[in-house]
C-alpha cells in the first residue's frame, strides 16, 4: 500500500441501485436532521456527515456481519450503511418510541449487535483493540473497524491503540475520513506531519484514498481489508474527503470559497450531472422515504427507560 | 497487628495471587493485562506470579499506556469476556480516568439496555512505603458516584477469591484498590484478631460482600469506625490503646465494597454506637467518609450523639522523606488522638 493522492475529479462510474439508494439515503436523512433542527424538533445537538456518505457504503460489502465496528460523533452514515433503519436512528435522536437505544445515547452514542458509537474522541481504538483480541482468540475472521477523523489524531489514545495493535497483531481497520477541518480548525493547524507518517511510525500498513466512486474505492481497499483479515494486523485507510455541512450547527467558520470548492466535489452533484435517469428517481425515492420516517417518527410517544 | 497470626500463612499477596489464579481458571475468556505482569517478574508487587507461565496467552505483559491497555480491557468485556487489568500504581489511574468513566460504566446502560461489562481494574494505593506524591496516594473518592462503577477495597479479612467472583458476577467495571502496606501482612480468618478482639463476618451475600466486625470481646459499643481496608490495621492498634488504657470500647466496621456502600449492613451498630468515625487514608476533602456520613446521617440521625467525624490524611500532597510523609499520612496516633478528642468534647 502506498500514500498516493489520487484525483477526485475522475468521472463517476455508474453505481448498483442499492449503493445510490444507500448514499442518498444517508444525504436525506442528514437533510431531514438539519430541518428538523431548524424546525425546533431535536434536542442538544448533533453532527451531519453530509458529503462524506460514500466512505462507508463503499467499505460495507468488505465487512462482515461478525465484524466489529465502533463509529463517531459524526456517525449517522456509519450506522444506516450498516443497517437500513433510518427510523431506529431518528427515534434514537429525537427520543420516541422505537429507538434504538431508548433514547439514551441519543446522536452520538448509539449499539446494535456489533455496532458502537461513542463522543469522546479517540475512545474507541483501545476499545476496538481489546474486540479485536477476542477475535483472535475466539478464531473468528473478523476485524474491529474504527472511524475516527483527522481531529482525532490529537489524542493519546489513538498512538496507545496503534501501538497495541501493531504489537500484538491484532486485525483491527482504521478508517480516518479526513475533511481537512476539526469543528473549526483547519488540520494544517492542528496536525504536524501527516497520518501516513505517523502509521508509517508504528510499521502499520496506510492507504490514501482520494477518490469517491464507491466502485473505485472498493477495489482500492479491498485487499487491503482483506489483509486485516486474514493475516489479523492492523491497516490504516485514509480517506480525503470533504465535510459539506458544519460540524454541529451553525459552527461553520470556513470562508466561502472553501464552502463551494468542497461543495463543487460534492459525489451528490456528480453523479445527478452524469446518470440523470438513474439518479432522479432514486433521489426522489430517499427523499420521499425520509419525509415518511419523519412524519412516522415525530408522531410516535416519547421512549421509556427506567435506569 | 498484634496476636492472630497463624504461623507462616498465607500472605495477603499471597491470598489475591490464588484469586487471580482462580479467576484465569475457571473462565476461558478471562485476561489480565498490565505492566510487568509477566513472569518471572510477575508484577512490580508480585502479585500476578505464575499466572502468564499458567495462561501465556491471556495473561499479558503491556506497553506503558494505562489508558489503551483499560481500553483494551473495556474491549475485551464489551465482546463478552473478562478483563482484569491492573495499574502498576492506583495514581497512573488517572490516566484511563476516561476509559472507566466514559466508557466502560457508561456502556452498562448509554445504549438502553443493559450491557453486563466484566472489567476489573486493580490499583495499588497508599503510602507509608517512602515512595513520594505520585506513588502514595488513594485515589478512591476520585471515583465515587460513577452509574454503574463499584469501588471496592482488599482488606486483610475477605478472601479474594470470592471477592473476585462477586466483583465479576455483578456486570458492571469495578475498580479494586490494594493498600500497599496490606501486601506482605498475613490474610487473617474471621475468629480471634487478639487477646481482646475478634472479627466476625456480618451482612447477607444479597448486600454484597459481608463487612468485617472486629469488636473487643464482650463489651458493647462506646464508639464505632467504619474503616477502610487498608487503614483496619492501623485503626485496631488505636482500638486497642483506647480500650487499655482509656476504657473506651470501640468497634470496627471494615466494608470491602467501598461504593456503593452498604449503608444498611452498618445501620445496627451505628444505631447502637451513636458516636460513628469513618477511616480512610485519602486526603481531605470531597472523601469517602464525607459520602458515608452523608448516608450514615440519612439513615440513622435519631441515634447520632453528633456529627459523623472523619478521619484521613492532611489535605496535602504526600511527601517522600518518612519523616515528613508521617506528618500528612493518618497514622495509628493520629485515629486514636482525634477520637479521644471526640469523647472529651
Amino acid at each position: 500500500m502506498g500514500t498516493r493522492r489520487l484525483p477526485d475529479t475522475a468521472p463517476l462510474s455508474r453505481l448498483r441501485d442499492e449503493d445510490l439508494s444507500r448514499l442518498l439515503l444517508i444525504r436525506h436523512f442528514e437533510l431531514t436532521v438539519q430541518n428538523l433542527f431548524a424546525g425546533g424538533h431535536l434536542s442538544g445537538t448533533t453532527h451531519t456527515c453530509l458529503g462524506q456518505e460514500y466512505v462507508p457504503v463503499a467499505l460495507e460489502p468488505l465487512l462482515k456481519d461478525d465484524d466489529y465496528v465502533f463509529s463517531n460523533h459524526r456517525g449517522h452514515g456509519h450506522y444506516l450503511a450498516r443497517f437500513d433503519d433510518p427510523e431506529g436512528l431518528l427515534a434514537e435522536m429525537t427520543g420516541r418510541h422505537g429507538a434504538l437505544c431508548a433514547g439514551v445515547g441519543g446522536s452520538q452514542h448509539v449499539r446494535r449487535a456489533r455496532f458502537h458509537s461513542t463522543g469522546v474522541q479517540g475512545q474507541s481504538l483501545p476499545v476496538a483493540a481489546g474486540t479485536a483480541l477476542h477475535l483472535r482468540r475466539t478464531g473468528s475472521d473478523g476485524l474491529a473497524c474504527v472511524y475516527i477523523g483527522d481531529g482525532t489524531w490529537g489524542e493519546g489514545a489513538v498512538y496507545e491503540a496503534l501501538n497495541l495493535a501493531a504489537l500484538w497483531r491484532l486485525p483491527v481497520l482504521v478508517v480516518v475520513e479526513n475533511n481537512g477541518i476539526a469543528q473549526s480548525t483547519p488540520t494544517s493547524r492542528q496536525m504536524a506531519g501527516t497520518i501516513g507518517g505517523r502509521a508509517a511510525a508504528f510499521g502499520i500498513p496506510h492507504l490514501c484514498v482520494g477518490s469517491r466512486d464507491v466502485n473505485v474505492i472498493r477495489e482500492q481497499t479491498a485487499a487491503a481489508v482483506a489483509t486485516v483479515r486474514d493475516a489479523g494486523t492492523p491497516a490504516v485507510l485514509e480517506f480525503r474527503t470533504d465535510r459539506l455541512g458544519p460540524h454541529s450547527k451553525g459552527d461553520d467558520t470556513r470562508p466561502a470559497p472553501e464552502r463551494a470548492a468542497a461543495a463543487a466535489r460534492d459525489w451528490y452533484l456528480r453523479y445527478r450531472d452524469r446518470y440523470p435517469e438513474q439518479f432522479a428517481p432514486a433521489d426522489e425515492a430517499q427523499r420521499h422515504r425520509m419525509s415518511v420516517v419523519a412524519a412516522d417518527v415525530l408522531a410516535r410517544p416519547l421512549s421509556r427507560w427506567e435506569p | 497487628m498484634r496476636g492472630g497470626g497463624r504461623g507462616r500463612g498465607e500472605t495477603v499477596a499471597e491470598n489475591l495471587n490464588r484469586g487471580l489464579h482462580a479467576v484465569l481458571g475457571a473462565d476461558e475468556g478471562a485476561y489480565l493485562l498490565g505492566e510487568d505482569v509477566e513472569d518471572p517478574y510477575g508484577g512490580a508487587f508480585r502479585i500476578t506470579r505464575g499466572l502468564s507461565t499458567r495462561f501465556p496467552d491471556r495473561v499479558r505483559s503491556t506497553p506503558i499506556s494505562e489508558g489503551g491497555v483499560v481500553g483494551a480491557g473495556a474491549g475485551l468485556a464489551l465482546a463478552g469476556d473478562t478483563a482484569i487489568v491492573e495499574m502498576m500504581f492506583g495514581d497512573f489511574v488517572g490516566l484511563a480516568f476516561d476509559q472507566i468513566v466514559n466508557f466502560a460504566s457508561k456502556t452498562v446502560t448509554m445504549y438502553g439496555t443493559r450491557v453486563p461489562m466484566r472489567l476489573v481494574v486493580r490499583c495499588p494505593v497508599g503510602g507509608n512505603r517512602g515512595y513520594g506524591p505520585t506513588h502514595s496516594q488513594s485515589p478512591q473518592k476520585h471515583f465515587i458516584g460513577v452509574p454503574n462503577l463499584a469501588l471496592y477495597e482488599l482488606t486483610g479479612w475477605h478472601d479474594s477469591t470470592d471477592l473476585l467472583r462477586e466483583m465479576l458476577a455483578v456486570g458492571v467495571p469495578a475498580l479494586l484498590f490494594e493498600d500497599k502496606i496490606l501486601y506482605g501482612r498475613p490474610h487473617r480468618r474471621p475468629g480471634p484478631v487478639d487477646d481482646l478482639f475478634r472479627a466476625e463476618p456480618i451482612g447477607t451475600t444479597a448486600d454484597g460482600p459481608p463487612v468485617m466486625h472486629v469488636h473487643p470481646v464482650g463489651l458493647p459499643p462506646d464508639f464505632l469506625v467504619i474503616a477502610t481496608g487498608g487503614l483496619a490495621d492501623r485503626v485496631h492498634a488505636a482500638l486497642r490503646t483506647l480500650l487499655v488504657e482509656h476504657d473506651l470500647a470501640g468497634h470496627m466496621l471494615i466494608p470491602a465494597r467501598l461504593h456503593p456502600f452498604q449503608t444498611e449492613v452498618v445501620a445496627p451498630w451505628v444505631r447502637q454506637a451513636g458516636t460513628v468515625f469513618v477511616a480512610e487514608e485519602s486526603t481531605a476533602g470531597g472523601t469517602w467518609g464525607a459520602e458515608v456520613a452523608h448516608r450514615i446521617a440519612q439513615n440513622c440521625w435519631p441515634a447520632l450523639s453528633g456529627p459523623v467525624r472523619l478521619l484521613h490524611s492532611r489535605d496535602a500532597v504526600i511527601p517522600a522523606a518518612p519523616h515528613l510523609e508521617r506528618t500528612v499520612i493518618v497514622q495509628e496516633e493520629t485515629i486514636g488522638r482525634a477520637i479521644r478528642e471526640a469523647f472529651l468534647d
